[in-house]
């Protein structure tokens, strides 16, 4: 049964679906839904909501729910997301699986509560210090708000590293007919390395601090290999049309959806585009866009930003083949009529 | 023959790392023997902040946590509501909790969290090199206020006992010295006191430890034991700020 939901709501019911029973959040638009969802329904499931005084407070009860072995979960926005970069650095180099949600809004600064894709740089390349990666899930509609965020939480538990939902506001905030409950059943795995006391078992200790001469970098040669394992086992994409496309589109989120739109006008109009939709941003589908860009030789990339993706796509073709790019920087969100023109251009 | 006295079995046979004259391994002994008593090694979770109270983890033989720059009372509030039974402990210094971490110890205070937070205050930046701490008594010279602190440029030093004592989710709020024997056994005492509180579920508890930096006060130990006593404890009063003696909050 499909039910008329909300991309927030279908997110935090994929939360509480997923064994999530610890989420800690502060307000921010365009999220709200979130917690005031789990705030209603976790107590329903013997969970725990708490509305923390700040998002850095919010990261770091989810470092002490995750290091005792719980599936833990914030949700915010740019501002906010921003003052979480800390604790994604200590998550990461702890070594703790935690989900974290990014339902983005224009920046930077207070910026403004519209859609954006401004935060993919911080997302994927970076945010906080140190040699690290979150994993990040691209949902561009209500069922994978709930589908990826179950998987956020499996890949998160895997691999022991933070997971973020990266969401603009389009995706969190419109409704679209959802199955509200997961494909395959969930399967929490044991967690051996938490801490719940040396009973039985020797004192156990988890940290980020590595003093002796080359600790760290046998440390961060150990985190490499688990983002190596990443990019082997765990990208996802959508294509559309590209066995005989002249021009591939390249978009995630929101983006993706108009980009099928106007794919689909452009073909009635005999201009044959095509589509690949990005589904893990981390790690990133290089290999499978450069397979493609061997034949497609016009590649445009769509991003409600100035071009963030955009390099990531260039990199990943490194073979002369030119990316043309369209952004919608400033909370607007692109027409098939704009993507249409721009293909129009390049073919 | 009978042991009158032996290393707690929850602290462990490790060499020290601190400073000569340093009071942190007493506090780590004091923790050890009320853990020892209550027979709560087993549940026990310690929480260190940055500093060098961070090297928690060395002496004590119990799970430990590392958190991020003051930020310990946010994870333990995290740690203690997936594992009410356990007996979940912060153990921060001054930089972390009463400055980079004031706004997360007063949140967890408030909602009366039942962790407890164990408060070293030594009126110094330790392990960065004897900087400006928030608790520097005025005059004090650091690496940060070569002039000594001046209430007009860097105001007053912060009580974060008294301050926390007047949040209505705290249990207990104490300060206690480890400079001298007699001090040493009141310390514990307040250990012991408020682990026990957490055990029965009381709420928030705090115990303030002064403290002894020798190297980044730059005097010997026995001057930073007459120090602590003659100019340390006239600003920061010893004694117990709040003490709830049941389980209603209001």
């Amino acid at each position: 049964m499909r039910v008329l939901t909300k991309g927030n709501i279908a997110l935090a019911e994929g939360a509480i679906q997923a064994g999530c029973r610890f989420y800690f959040g502060y307000p921010i638009t365009p999220q709200n839904d979130i917690p005031e969802y789990l705030s209603k329904h976790l107590p329903k499931v013997g969970g725990t909501f708490i509305q923390a005084e700040s998002e850095i407070a919010s990261i770091n009860m989810i470092l002490g729910a995750s290091a005792a072995g719980a599936r833990a979960m914030t949700s915010s926005s740019g501002p906010g997301i921003s003052l979480m970069q800390e604790g994604f650095s200590y998550l990461a180099g702890s070594e703790l699986p935690a989900v974290i949600v990014n339902i983005m809004r224009i920046g930077p600064g207070l910026g403004g509560i519209a859609p954006t894709q401004g935060d993919y740089n911080q997302a994927v390349h970076g945010g906080g210090h140190g040699d690290y990666h979150n994993i990040v899930l691209a949902p561009a509609s209500c069922q994978e708000m709930f589908d990826l965020t179950i998987k956020a939480f499996e890949l998160s538990d895997k691999y022991r590293n933070p997971a973020m939902i990266l969401a603009d506001a389009m995706v969190g905030q419109f409704q679209e007919p959802c199955r509200l409950t997961p494909k395959e059943a969930v399967i929490i795995p044991d967690k051996p390395w938490a801490l719940t006391g040396a009973n039985g078992r020797p004192a156990q200790l988890i940290k980020s601090l590595f003093l002796g001469p080359g600790e760290m970098e046998i440390h961060n040669l150990d985190l490499k290999q688990k983002y190596d394992a990443m990019e082997q086992n765990e990208i996802m994409y959508e294509t559309r049309y590209l066995d005989d496309a002249d021009v591939m589109i390249i978009a995630f989120g929101t983006p993706s959806r108009i980009a099928k739109t106007a794919i689909q006008l452009l073909r009635q109009e005999g201009v044959r585009a095509g589509l690949l939709r990005p589904i893990t941003l981390f790690p990133f589908p290089s290999e499978a866009i450069h397979e493609y860009s061997q034949r497609i030789h016009k590649v445009l990339v769509v991003e409600m930003n100035t071009g963030q993706m955009l390099r990531d796509v260039e990199l990943a073709c490194h073979n002369g083949t030119k990316v043309y790019f369209y952004g919608r920087p400033g909370g607007g969100i692109p027409f098939p009529d704009d993507i249409m023109r721009e293909v129009k251009k390049i073919v | 023959m009978q042991a009158v006295f032996t290393r707690p079995k929850t602290l462990k046979d490790t060499p020290t790392h601190f400073c000569p004259g340093c009071t942190h391994g007493i506090a780590h002994r004091i923790i050890a023997q009320v853990i020892d008593e209550l027979g709560i090694r087993e549940k026990t979770i310690g929480i260190p902040g940055v500093g060098c109270c961070v090297f928690l983890y060395k002496y004590l033989d119990i799970d430990v946590l590392e958190a991020p720059h003051g930020r310990a009372p946010a994870c333990a509030t995290g740690m203690k509501r997936v594992l009410p039974n356990n007996i979940i402990f912060a153990y921060q210094g001054d930089g972390d909790m009463a400055s980079i971490g004031t706004s997360e110890v007063i949140h967890a205070a408030n909602r009366g969290e039942n962790i407890t937070v164990i408060y070293i205050n030594n009126s110094v930046y330790g392990m960065t090199g004897g900087q400006m701490a928030p608790t520097t008594l005025l005059g004090q010279q650091t690496t940060t206020t070569p002039y000594g602190r001046n209430f007009r440029t860097e105001g007053y030093p912060i009580r974060m006992a008294e301050m926390l004592a007047t949040l209505e989710g705290v249990a207990y709020s104490t300060r206690v010295a480890l400079h001298k024997p007699k001090y040493v056994m009141q310390a514990k005492k307040a250990v012991e006191k408020a682990f026990t509180m957490q055990m029965n579920e009381m709420g928030f508890t705090v115990v303030e430890m002064l403290s002894t930096c020798p190297t980044n006060w730059r005097l010997s130990s026995t001057e930073a034991i007459d120090r602590l006593e003659n100019e340390m404890i006239p600003y920061f009063p010893l004694g117990v700020f709040k003490e709830r003696t049941g389980k209603d909050f209001l």
